[in-house]
């Protein structure tokens, strides 16, 4: 106890951002990104030899990966679009706009339901059956519905994306209420906790690492049914331009939209893991130990 | 302590049974089993694994009911023929097999949560308290720290300060170095025990390790296999404050032999039976 360690007692705590750049750092010691960087090569060459090497079969009426990145970074676009064309980024701009919009609600009404329904038994059982009947409809099987309810061309678009990450939301919130160890609610009680600190202190926090797993699963499927519902009514966004591309027979454009699609999707989900590791620092540390 | 630290946390279980229902089967854990635990007794309780040990604390604590008896507390009822579930309450602290703190609150949080929700500190003076307090633990440089960030032996420790900050009647520790190696155990053993002399506060301990029960205990009370009964109590006439060196003298490896038997004897039982534990 004389000596203590300056170490300890000095030690300041790295932020999330300053342990990302550390791992970083720490991993281009070690042979995976050269790995992924190969690998990704390997991949555009392949597609490169299928598409404009060899012109394969079938291959051949695609664009190939030099004519869409040449055309991508064209100040003057043979097709009318690139990333200089203030039209490409209308579409991406209405398309985030309106995942922003729908993740949001989707997570704004799945994650206080998810929490209740597993704090809850009673609102549990009045409210799963429901949940596990329209959960399994295929989000295309809405659209029609969506288009008899809501007005306009941009709600129906929104509401299609909220629904399908919804129900993800509230049901891994839930599966993670459910996750909780009996013993943490009984030292919660133990120590003199009404019902209220035991949902903020116990339940919300305990269900955290589900919850965004959750919200990262949802936000793919936001996108996902986003694009299927643009693809259906709709006059802007990636997933009209990519419909749009294709009945134009103005294939770059289709894979420059398909391309921006992946790019801003992973994007989104970066996001969310950032703001959940900023969130559940206790549990960044704990794994950073074991080394994970 | 207070001044009526003499006469806070007497236990009396009084022909306690508990029959469990799990699968429409009548399984009987705790069989008209009774026990006065005087204010300021370390009290051990040792049995095989799944006798019926557990369901006892947790009718004590109020996680449980009971299905005949009775438990006081303090000349209190706590559960009865007529409210046979406890109500659960910071004068019984339980400090639990395998560990809960929170993983999500730094140490000196979890130890302020108790005086924060039942509302006898602000946050501050909660926190404040808490640094102080795991400081005294020797924790001082963790407060701060996650229960991940720590190992098995503090997080332990912290619990135990997390329990001791609402200045409860009992404390109620289920195995709880159970799954700590040999060393780590002996220096848990010393910070209770210097708890336990700095407190006096009244402590139900399960364990199913005999020679931790004599080290730590006033008495001793072995139960029979499920269906648990107090099969033979010993009283351990070795004089506080004990250290480590207390473990080779002579009384305790007698005690230790005297009670050995009656132990093993129901470990046997147990193992036979082979049942699973119940929750």
């Amino acid at each position: 106890m004389t000596d203590k360690t300056p170490m300890m007692t000095t030690e300041k705590r790295p932020t999330g951002l300053a342990m990302t750049i550390h791992r970083f750092s720490v991993s281009l010691k070690s042979p995976t990104p050269y790995f992924m960087a190969f690998g990704i090569f390997l991949w555009i060459a392949a597609y490169y030899l299928f598409v404009e090497g060899w012109e394969l079969p079938r291959f051949n009426k695609l664009p190939g990966p030099v004519e869409v990145i040449t055309e991508f970074f064209n100040p003057d676009p043979d097709w009318g679009m690139s990333l200089f064309t203030p039209e490409f980024y209308d579409h991406v701009l209405v398309s985030c706009r309106r995942i922003i919009i729908a993740f949001a609600i989707a997570t704004g009404i799945g994650v206080p339901l998810g929490l209740f329904m597993g704090w809850s038994v009673t609102f549990r059982h009045y409210s799963f059956p429901i949940l596990e009947t329209l959960r399994p409809i295929p989000i295309l099987a809405w659209v029609p519905l969506a288009i008899l309810m809501f007005s306009g061309l941009e709600t129906p678009v929104i509401f299609l994306a909220t629904l399908a990450s919804l129900f993800v939301t509230t049901l891994n919130t839930l599966l993670g209420v459910d996750s909780i160890d009996e013993e943490y609610f009984r030292a919660a009680n133990c120590l003199g906790s009404k019902p209220h600190h035991v949902f903020i202190h116990v339940v919300v926090p305990g269900a955290l690492p589900f919850i965004f797993t959750g919200l990262q699963i949802s936000i793919g499927v936001a996108w996902f049914s986003l694009v299927a519902a643009e693809m259906v009514s709709g006059e802007f966004g990636l997933g009209y331009l990519i419909v749009d591309a294709y009945m134009n027979v103005t294939y770059v454009i289709m894979v420059i939209a398909m391309l921006t699609l992946g790019f801003v999707g992973w994007l989104s989900s970066a996001l969310v893991r950032l703001a959940g590791n900023r969130l559940m620092q206790w549990r960044i540390r704990a794994l950073a130990l074991e080394g994970r | 302590m207070l001044d009526q630290g003499k006469s806070r946390g007497a236990i009396s279980i009084r022909n306690v049974t508990k029959i469990y229902d799990p699968e429409g089967v009548n399984v009987m854990a705790v069989d008209d089993c009774s026990l006065e635990i005087p204010a300021g007794e370390v009290c051990m309780i040792v049995g095989p694994s799944g006798c019926g040990k557990t369901t006892l604390l947790n009718a004590i604590a109020g996680f449980h009911s009971v299905t005949n008896g009775e438990i006081f507390l303090d000349g209190e009822m706590l559960c009865g023929p007529e409210k046979p579930l406890a109500e659960q309450g910071a004068d019984r602290m339980v400090v639990f097999q395998h560990g809960a703190l929170f993983p999500w609150k730094t140490l000196a949080e979890n130890v302020a949560y108790g005086p924060m929700v039942q509302n006898t500190m602000t946050k501050t003076e909660a926190l404040d308290k808490a640094g102080e307090m795991l400081a005294e633990a020797g924790l001082g440089d963790m407060a701060a720290k996650y229960p991940g960030e720590v190992s098995s032996g503090m997080a332990r420790r912290a619990e135990i300060v997390r329990a001791l900050i609402n200045d409860p009647k009992v404390l109620l520790l289920d195995e709880p170095y159970r799954a700590m190696d040999a060393l780590t155990k002996s220096i848990m053993h010393e910070s209770l025990l210097e708890v336990y002399d700095r407190t006096k506060v009244t402590i139900f301990f399960i364990t199913h390790d005999l020679e931790e029960a004599i080290f730590l205990g006033d008495r001793v009370v072995v139960m029979t296999t499920r269906p648990a009964k107090t099969k033979k109590i010993v009283d351990v006439d070795i004089k506080r404050p004990r250290d480590y060196t207390t473990l080779s003298s002579n009384r305790f490896r007698e005690l230790v032999e005297e009670t050995k038997d009656a132990v093993h004897e129901e470990a046997v039982k147990a193992f036979e039976a082979g049942e699973r534990e119940l929750a």
